[in-house]
């Protein structure tokens, strides 16, 4: 059986091979952990979605999704959260093959950049609904996209903030086990999220442009 | 926004039950004074006792900010305690009130007895059956797989204290405010802003987020722990089934949780920010709510109900003196229990309006989790058989159990037939059936396993005479409150009633309140048995740490068990590992050598990130917005300082280890070895003698 | 700076999903917004695509594979997906059918 006797090595970022048994196991379930976490986590996003399903039509004689979604702005949306984690996996493969802090640095900043653009046109698309009337009280429909994409939205949020905490214990500790272990959480959290959006942008935004 | 509006929010002085009670003292009123009167008397008094003992260095120390699982898991239980106190009392005041309010009003109100019924059920579910099972899960798990402590130890102490957290927020609410009306479901519209404006819907949202936080937490702890911290050797089929168990809860509350956490906190979005998902109008659908209610809630009832499954199979093995009758079937059974509690929970809403073949649907689902459950009775009446059986404190509570489980799970089949359900649902009927599958399912588990492990976790045996009490108390207190509960049930008397007008349900009602004051002093009994086992610790003591000559790793390790669990990790070879060793006199040997441990040292960070949140709910509550961000920020910023921390563990030195464990092998060659029939009497010193 | 072959072969990867991704993210946005289809199949096309997006990322970004070291991880996101269409097609079960059921 999986499990035990034989510590898993897979994970891009970190290279453990000369690490003694207790390192290896600990990191093995330091990961595996945040995977549950991650999944308890996609559990409740599919619950939300569900919710979504539910409520789709219910805009209660408001605007509707056609009016104010934006085709433009949700494909942009896309292209950076798409870029920001390619932009991670730099993070860890400079990581794992020993490039140093500076790369480590360099890929970091730019995922949060990235991470950043998405939020502000987010923002953005959200400000515009509101001066719409689109706003959450208006209707059930519009209650769901905010609590659904605003979720989203808090945890790319947490993310960054996560990445200005890994950045400081960067600079004072330098890729140590337990920064890289964080590290390595971090892209699979990173990563999890894209995975999120892939389903937001299809049953949000796309299925409610559907002409 | 006057000055005392930003200091205290919505808090007046009418909120504090005290002002409540001057202003009406009614009778209804003067129990909800006394009762907040308890609630601050006795803080107060076990403070004073905690300073006048000069204990809180020692509680901080020790207890309050240990990592150790086996503190933490016996916190769990002495806060379970206290709130399974509270609402048991509670259940006492519900029954009083419908034995007496026969066309009259009785001693409560009706808003009151709806608080009554509120409360009793969140605290029972919530802050009861669950810390209960994961105090014993957290003590007895690790040492049963072979490892040194949970895999995130102080994320267990997090979970902990954000449960505490909940538990302080209802007793809060027993002085400052009052609580939900709504049922422990809390079902929209009823309790949204529009019919609920007041403290009590919010009470109810952040206090069960608390537990729910925490459980999800102890979930994604317990299994990583189980999955990747077992000895070497521990195959998947070697596990004692209490850790299949485990497994199986941990893995009901991480996906089973996030739909609760969805649930309140949609509801929280209606009542704070003026959504519509659960509302009446604009576009709202309160059978959301109710949907995602029960998808959390159905497997919630297999996680109070699992962990006492794995009790039974461990206390019924142990007292039997036999290896476990069908160990595969009980595992595959277990996880079929796990995996079809997914798929059943419209049961608890039959009548909500949706299609027959849908009702027939899970209908049929429902009944299937009859089977797996059959297994599990057969698997262990087998186990008996034949066995050497002691009918100790312990067994009376499992066999109790399997009587009464069975007479509940037939009821259990009646409702899940849709037909049926339409008769007798939101009826006494299905008060009675949960209670028959909670109490013992749940309650003589617990019991169970507390006698059972007990002796591990403090070194001396439970008082056999008045577990006796307290089991007859328990069975025979459940049979009278109940039963009449059934009949009139089916006589269609509509649960949560708090007042009744027909003259001839008084028999019922009355022989359901002496039942209730019967589990009453049941638990006065167990508290009696803690007290009167303390006083007679000397002659019980068996510090050699195995009293009933049973089989899994956790007994083989001295009473009280030191801190790291095992001096060396054994390796195991085949089930029941202690079993084997006895009998290969492999037990009691001292290791070839001894290696420096590594434990986590003891944090405060568990205890502040846990307040921290409560003090956010608490500020959420009453609108008190700086407290909420206060909480909030004190929570978030131990999380990050913690993170910085880099010297989380200290080391116990090899030499350290090899003297506590000579001394432990020492004491074992010298105590007496005492056969089975003698486990109760002072002889027995934890060694047990070979009998195969 | 001397690149290593498992360096390449990490980028490689990375660069596949990352390229995958685009191009499917792109079909779908297509698909609505060129009206390629009837409105019914367009959104079967791109759940389709979404699916198909997910596993790339799931092999790409967080290197699931069938491979003996990543079993329990894949063991686990399998469970969590059958969970997951339990509780999500449950849902719409039911409350599109009360919901239908009220019309």
């Amino acid at each position: 059986m999986a499990g035990v006797s034989q510590p898993e090595l897979r994970h891009v970022g970190l290279n453990l091979t000369d690490e003694p048994r207790e390192v290896r196991e600990q990191v093995e379930s330091d990961v595996f952990g945040f995977w549950v976490f991650l999944m308890s986590d996609a559990v409740m996003f599919a619950c939300l979605f569900a919710v979504y399903a539910t409520v789709r039509h219910a805009t209660a004689g408001g605007p509707t999704a056609a009016q104010e979604f934006k085709f433009h702005s949700a494909f942009w949306e896309t292209a950076l959260l798409l870029t920001s984690s390619f932009a991670y996996g730099m993070v860890s493969i400079s990581m794992k093959h020993t490039r140093g802090r500076l790369w480590i640095a360099v890929f970091m900043v730019l995922t949060f950049c990235l991470g950043a653009g998405f939020l502000k046109m987010e923002t953005h698309d959200f400000i515009t609904m509101f001066h719409d009337g689109a706003t959450p009280e208006r209707s059930g429909f519009f209650s769901c996209v905010f609590v659904l994409v605003g979720m989203h939205g808090f945890h790319v949020f947490s993310g960054m903030m996560w990445m200005i905490v890994m950045g400081l214990q960067l600079a004072i500790y330098g890729p140590d086990q337990r920064t890289k272990i964080n590290l390595i959480r971090l892209g699979l959290f990173w990563h999890f999220l894209d995975v999120i959006w892939v389903v937001i942008f299809t049953v949000v935004y796309l299925q409610g442009l559907i002409r | 926004m006057t000055f005392w509006h930003i200091l205290l929010g919505r808090l007046t002085w009418t909120s504090i039950a005290f002002v409540r009670t001057w202003r009406d003292p009614t009778i209804s009123g003067i129990i909800g004074g006394g009762a907040a009167a308890v609630a601050v008397g006795g803080a107060v008094v076990v403070l004073a006792l905690l300073t006048y003992l000069r204990a809180w260095r020692y509680l901080w120390t020790e207890w309050m900010t240990s990592l150790d699982h086996k503190k933490i898991g016996i916190m769990y239980m002495v806060v379970a305690g206290v709130m399974l106190t509270r609402a048991l009392i509670e259940a006492v005041v519900m029954r009083t009130q419908q034995a007496i309010a026969i066309n009259n009003q009785g001693i409560v109100a009706p808003a009151h007895f709806a608080e009554l019924f509120t409360t009793h059920g969140t605290i029972m579910i919530f802050f009861v059956g669950m810390p209960l099972l994961i105090g014993l899960m957290n003590y007895v798990m690790p040492l049963q797989i072979g490892a040194r402590d949970v895999a995130f130890p102080y994320m267990n102490s997090i979970s902990l204290w954000l449960t505490i957290g909940g538990g302080i927020m209802l007793m809060a609410s027993l002085v400052i405010g009052k609580f939900s009306t709504g049922g422990w479901s809390g079902y929209p519209p009823y309790t949204e802003l529009a019919f609920n404006g007041g403290v009590g819907p919010d009470y109810w949202i952040w206090s069960v987020s608390l537990s729910s936080l925490g459980a999800l937490m102890t979930g994604i702890n317990f299994a990583v722990t189980v999955y990747k911290l077992r000895a070497p050797g521990m195959t998947w089929m070697r596990l004692p089934l209490f850790t299949w168990t485990t497994l199986c809860t941990s893995i009901l509350m991480i996906f089973a949780v996030p739909p609760l956490t969805i649930a309140t906190l949609l509801l929280a979005a209606d009542r704070y920010l003026g959504m519509h998902f659960f509302t009446n109008d604009l576009g709202g659908n309160m059978m959301n709510f109710v949907n995602l209610f029960w998808l959390f809630g159905h497997p919630e009832v297999y996680i109070l109900i699992l962990p006492p499954f794995g009790v039974y199979s461990e206390v019924v093995s142990a007292y039997s003196s036999k290896e476990l009758y069908g160990y595969t079937s009980l595992v595959i059974a277990t996880m079929a229990i796990a995996i079809l509690s997914f798929t059943v929970w419209l049961h608890h809403f039959f009548t909500m309006g949706q299609s027959a073949p849908i009702n027939a649907f899970f209908g049929i689902a429902t009944m299937l989790i009859g089977i797996p459950t059959g297994v599990k009775i057969y698997d262990w009446i087998w186990t008996m058989f034949w066995g050497e059986v002691r009918l100790n404190t312990a067994m009376l509570f499992s066999i109790g159990f399997m009587v009464t489980f069975v007479i509940g799970g037939m009821s259990g089949i009646i409702l899940a037939t849709p037909p049926v359900d339409y008769m007798v649902h939101n009826t006494l009927f299905l008060i009675a059936h949960f209670h028959n599958m909670l109490i013992p399912g749940m309650l003589f588990g617990v019991i169970a396993g507390y006698y059972y492990w007990f002796p591990k976790a403090f070194g001396f045996r439970l008082s056999e005479t008045w577990g006796r009490r307290a089991f007859y108390c328990w069975f025979f207190g459940f049979y009278l409150a109940f039963m009449p509960l059934y009949v009139m049930g089916l006589g269609g008397v509509a649960r949560r009633s708090q007042e009744l007008f027909d003259p001839a349900l008084r028999p019922w009602t009355l022989i359901a309140e002496f039942g209730a004051l019967l589990l009453l002093t049941g638990l006065a009994c167990i508290f009696i048995q803690l007290y009167v086992s303390i006083r007679e610790r000397h002659s019980t003591r068996v510090p050699v740490g195995d009293p009933w000559d049973a089989r899994g790793l956790e007994w083989s390790m001295s009473a009280p068990p030191p801190e790291y669990n095992f001096a060396t990790i054994p390796q195991v070879s085949r089930r029941d590992a202690f079993y084997w060793r006895k009998k290969y006199d492999g037990a009691y040997q001292p290791a070839d050598h001894y290696r420096d441990i590594e434990l986590p040292k003891n944090s405060m960070c568990g205890i502040l990130v846990g307040m921290g949140l409560t003090a956010c709910f608490f500020g959420f509550v009453w609108h008190i917005w700086w407290l909420a961000f206060l909480g909030f920020a004190i929570a978030l910023g131990t999380a990050i300082t913690r993170s910085f921390m880099r010297d989380v563990k200290r080391i116990i030195p090899a030499e350290e280890v090899a003297a506590h464990d000579r001394r432990w092998l020492d004491r074992a060659a010298a105590a007496r070895p005492i056969s089975r029939h003698l486990e109760l009497t002072p002889e027995n010193e934890g060694l047990a003698k070979w009998q195969g | 700076m001397k690149i290593s072959p498992s360096l390449r072969a990490d980028f490689l990867t990375y660069l596949t999903g990352y390229g995958l991704a685009i191009v499917l993210t792109g079909i779908s946005f297509a698909f609505v917004f060129y009206r390629l289809l009837a409105p019914e199949a367009v959104f079967a096309v791109i759940l389709f695509l979404a699916l198909i997006q997910i596993i790339v990322h799931l092999r790409c970004f967080l290197h699931i594979s069938l491979k003996q070291s990543s079993r329990s991880d894949l063991q686990l996101i399998l469970f969590s997906a059958l969970i997951i269409a339990l509780m999500v097609c449950g849902t719409l079960i039911v409350v599109l059918d009360q919901k239908a059921r009220m019309m």
